[in-house]
């Protein structure tokens, strides 16, 4: 009695602790997201449907505010074929580190997003080239197109963006001005240094904080770099890869915004190194007329500012009424080259109903806001009409160049600390050390980057 | 305890069973230590002669990894830094635990309240400690129109408080034990021989608790080197000095942060440098432990 007990608790240990083993062997690892409640039944099912279909799909997502639009996507279209899609989203800001975990795995993601030039450099050995494919053949456009220096076609742009400075018209309004009357650099100081002086009269300031903290200053080291890197790239004849280096030409343009930013904010630029301030909040409750950021911004920014709208990043460039909105973007679809051709086949035929069915491709672009292809659906974002009125009416797209930025996190992360070391006390010395991070930053990252 | 094995090894009938089951006893342990650390560690050193950007397609390439870790000034100043962390942090914590598991262990009232007030803050996660951290330093420090991101004084001071506020009550806990331990009649010896407080403090009861003291000084010394999240929550490496050629030294980086930003911040052939940081710092911590150990262990006497 005694031996058999023995036996079958020993029995009992060896077995959960080896299924204990297995568990983290595939639910552990950079495995941050959630995979919604119908993911691990897809999982389950992936098995037995793969045999009569042939192929699943997985798609590694980078847009945790997408994610629940994407797991329904991924439902409707196992009910519809009975293929099984899984989603998976990384947690914000560890989209590499996942990624870099998943595809070391036995079944790793047949979609991932390649969003950047250091990301095409990383992974073109991967993936297949898109070029004359199905889901190629349905863009409407190739602009938002990620290519390697081969020229194989790595990743295919599935939604783009634009950002600027979003305005409240009616803030301005109230403050005797109009948004009209915003031109160009000066007439945006002088609405911004306006209100500002007046704040406390008014009840609301120029432009909402422009914290220094991971969630939010990508808004300045990412996308207000970008005029700067623009306008270079721009007498350079545009930029087809990464330059080795920059020269900075535009710093006092970049400077001229950055300082209007900070200088004319809720809050005193002493205090947005750490953060803890919500830009977002302030604008949408109509404490800032002013607010540095994108069109993903506007379902939330339209709820309590129906009017608000998307201006230009004005810094004092010659011919700058004539600039439009910064149009591009970072998610663009990669199929992984190391998987079965039926995964890779089922991935192709599920990107191509995204952008074709009606209903799914109307999910999607209310999520993602406009999707370049001949048959999606139309968009409904005010900020990415904005873009199109500009364009329709001759001004030119800042291109997103800022993709071009080398060893991302490092170059951004220096950037930070100088602009820190900046707003803590506005001197030239410690402007020097921003233009030192972010010229000669460049350079020193490519070099890391390229040995 | 050697008598009792003997009793139960030999040729009792019952031990002879049990014994054909060690195998199976012994299996699971066995084969979760070698698939969970055997193996990776191994796999990890091998790694750290290659390049890659994923594990399967890895390439040998010799020892370039290791010429470019020890090249790289951003860690060597890593290593100085957290060096300099750990041998401060090592004092104060132990020092404090100490004073604070001696004065809960003289009868005063309330010593169980204390102890548990004490012991609490171990039990928040470091990275939330990091944040909750840099927000009580932010308040105070805004006042001067600073932070704790711009000065990498206050980083290394900041990180100092944060650790011992962290690790006291956890050592003050081993401390206590090793306290209560201290036998009644040496200290009473003490006491009718006229020493001192003192002199029976330094005489009597910290070569009793050598045991505790050993324990202690290995887990600060090797949770100051391994310190990860509470630097990265805190400061990240803030503040940077911007180098004229561009490159930015992390003045508050310590070394498991700078291991972690070799491989994720930059590109696929920093993975392997990486890697290779890694094991230099495992026979860092190994070897720092090691020695710590044989020679607080000499001190230690035979009750």
């Amino acid at each position: 009695m005694k031996k058999k007990l023995s036996i079958a608790i020993v029995t009992a240990m060896a077995l959960s602790l080896l299924a204990g083993c297995g568990g983290g062997g595939t639910s552990g690892g950079g495995n941050t997201a959630a995979p919604a409640e119908n993911a691990p039944a897809a999982e389950a099912g992936s098995e037995a449907a793969a045999d009569s279909t042939g192929g699943s799909v997985y798609w590694l997502n980078f847009k945790p505010e997408s994610d629940e639009v994407l797991q329904e996507i991924a439902a409707t279209y196992t009910d519809l074929t009975g293929v099984p899609v899984k989603v998976v989203t990384a947690a914000s800001g560890t989209y590499n580190q996942t990624l870099n975990a998943e595809m070391d795995k036995s079944a790793p993601p047949t979609l991932f997003v390649v969003g950047n030039q250091a990301g095409v450099k990383d992974w073109a050995d991967y993936v297949i080239d898109l070029t004359g494919t199905p889901i190629a053949n349905e863009l409407n456009t190739d602009a938002y197109n990620l290519y390697d220096e081969s020229g194989k076609l790595v990743s295919i742009g599935y939604c783009y963006e634009c950002y600027g400075i979003i305005a409240n018209p009616d803030l301005i309004e109230q403050a005797g001005h109009s948004i009209d009357e915003i031109t160009n650099f000066e007439t945006l100081k002088a609405v911004a240094e306006d209100i500002h002086a007046r704040a406390s009269e008014l009840g609301f300031d120029a432009f909402s904080a422009s914290d220094m903290d991971p969630s939010s200053s990508w808004r300045f080291t990412g996308h207000m770099a970008n005029l700067e890197y623009y306008y270079e790239s721009r007498d350079a004849g545009g930029w087809t890869e990464c330059p080795p280096e920059i020269s900075g030409a535009y710093m006092e343009n970049f400077k001229n915004l950055y300082d209007l930013c900070i200088n004319n904010s809720t809050v005193a630029p002493t205090d947005l190194a750490t953060g803890g301030h919500d830009a977002e909040a302030e604008f949408k409750e109509g404490k800032a007329a002013f607010f540095v950021n994108g069109s993903w911004e506007y379902s939330a920014v339209s709820e309590t500012v129906p009017n608000a709208t998307m201006i230009p990043y004005y810094c004092g460039v010659e011919g700058e009424e004539k600039a439009g909105l910064n149009c591009g973007t970072e998610n663009c679809w990669a199929i992984n080259a190391n998987v079965s051709e039926a995964d890779q086949q089922a991935t192709m035929d599920f990107l191509v109903w995204c952008v074709t069915d009606p209903d799914a491709s109307r999910k999607l672009v209310d999520s993602f806001g406009i999707m370049p292809y001949k048959n999606a659906a139309e968009s409904t974002n005010g900020f990415l009409q904005d873009a199109a009125d500009y364009t329709a009416n001759g001004c030119y797209v800042m291109d997103w160049v800022t993709n071009y930025q080398p060893n991302v996190d490092d170059y951004r992360a220096a950037l930070v600390s100088a602009l820190n070391q900046y707003n803590a006390d506005q001197s030239d010395a410690n402007w020097e050390l921003v233009r030192t991070a972010f010229v000669d930053g460049w350079a020193t990252q490519y070099g890391l980057a390229n040995n | 305890m050697k008598t009792l094995f003997k009793g139960a090894g030999g040729s009792s009938p019952g031990a002879q069973q049990i014994s054909r089951f060690g195998l199976l006893f012994l299996g699971p342990v066995t084969a979760a230590f070698a698939i969970g650390f055997v193996w990776p560690f191994l796999q990890g050193i091998y790694l750290s002669f290659c390049k890659f950007r994923l594990i399967r397609d890895a390439k040998f390439i010799g020892i370039s990894n290791y010429v470019q870790a020890f090249s790289d000034s951003s860690f060597r100043h890593a290593f100085w830094y957290t060096a300099m962390f750990a041998v401060v942090s090592l004092v104060l914590i132990n020092v404090l635990a100490f004073a604070v598991a001696y004065a809960l262990t003289q009868g005063i009232k309330g010593s169980n309240l204390f102890r548990t007030v004490f012991f609490m803050p171990n039990l928040i996660g470091g990275i939330v400690l990091g944040y909750i951290w840099s927000m009580i330093f932010d308040g105070i420090l805004s006042r001067f129109n600073t932070s704790i991101l711009l000065n990498a004084k206050y980083g290394f001071w900041g990180l100092i408080i944060l650790m011992c506020w962290q690790q006291v009550g956890y050592m003050m806990i081993i401390y206590i034990a090793g306290l209560q331990a201290v036998p009644e009649d040496m200290l009473e010896a003490a006491r009718i021989d006229g020493a001192s407080r003192w002199q029976t403090l330094f005489k009597v009861t910290i070569p009793n608790v050598m045991p505790s003291i050993t324990i202690c000084t290995f887990l600060s010394l090797t949770n100051g080197f391994k310190l990860f999240d509470q630097n990265l929550a805190l400061t990240a490496g803030q503040p940077f000095t911007i180098l004229p050629n561009g490159s930015a030294v992390k003045q508050t980086e310590m070394l498991a942060l700078n291991i972690y930003n070799t491989f994720y911040g930059q590109s696929t052939a920093s993975q392997g440098v990486a890697q290779a940081k890694a094991v230099l710092f495992f026979i860092l911590v190994a070897g720092l432990g090691l020695i710590q150990l044989y020679f607080t262990r000499r001190k230690e006497v035979q009750q």
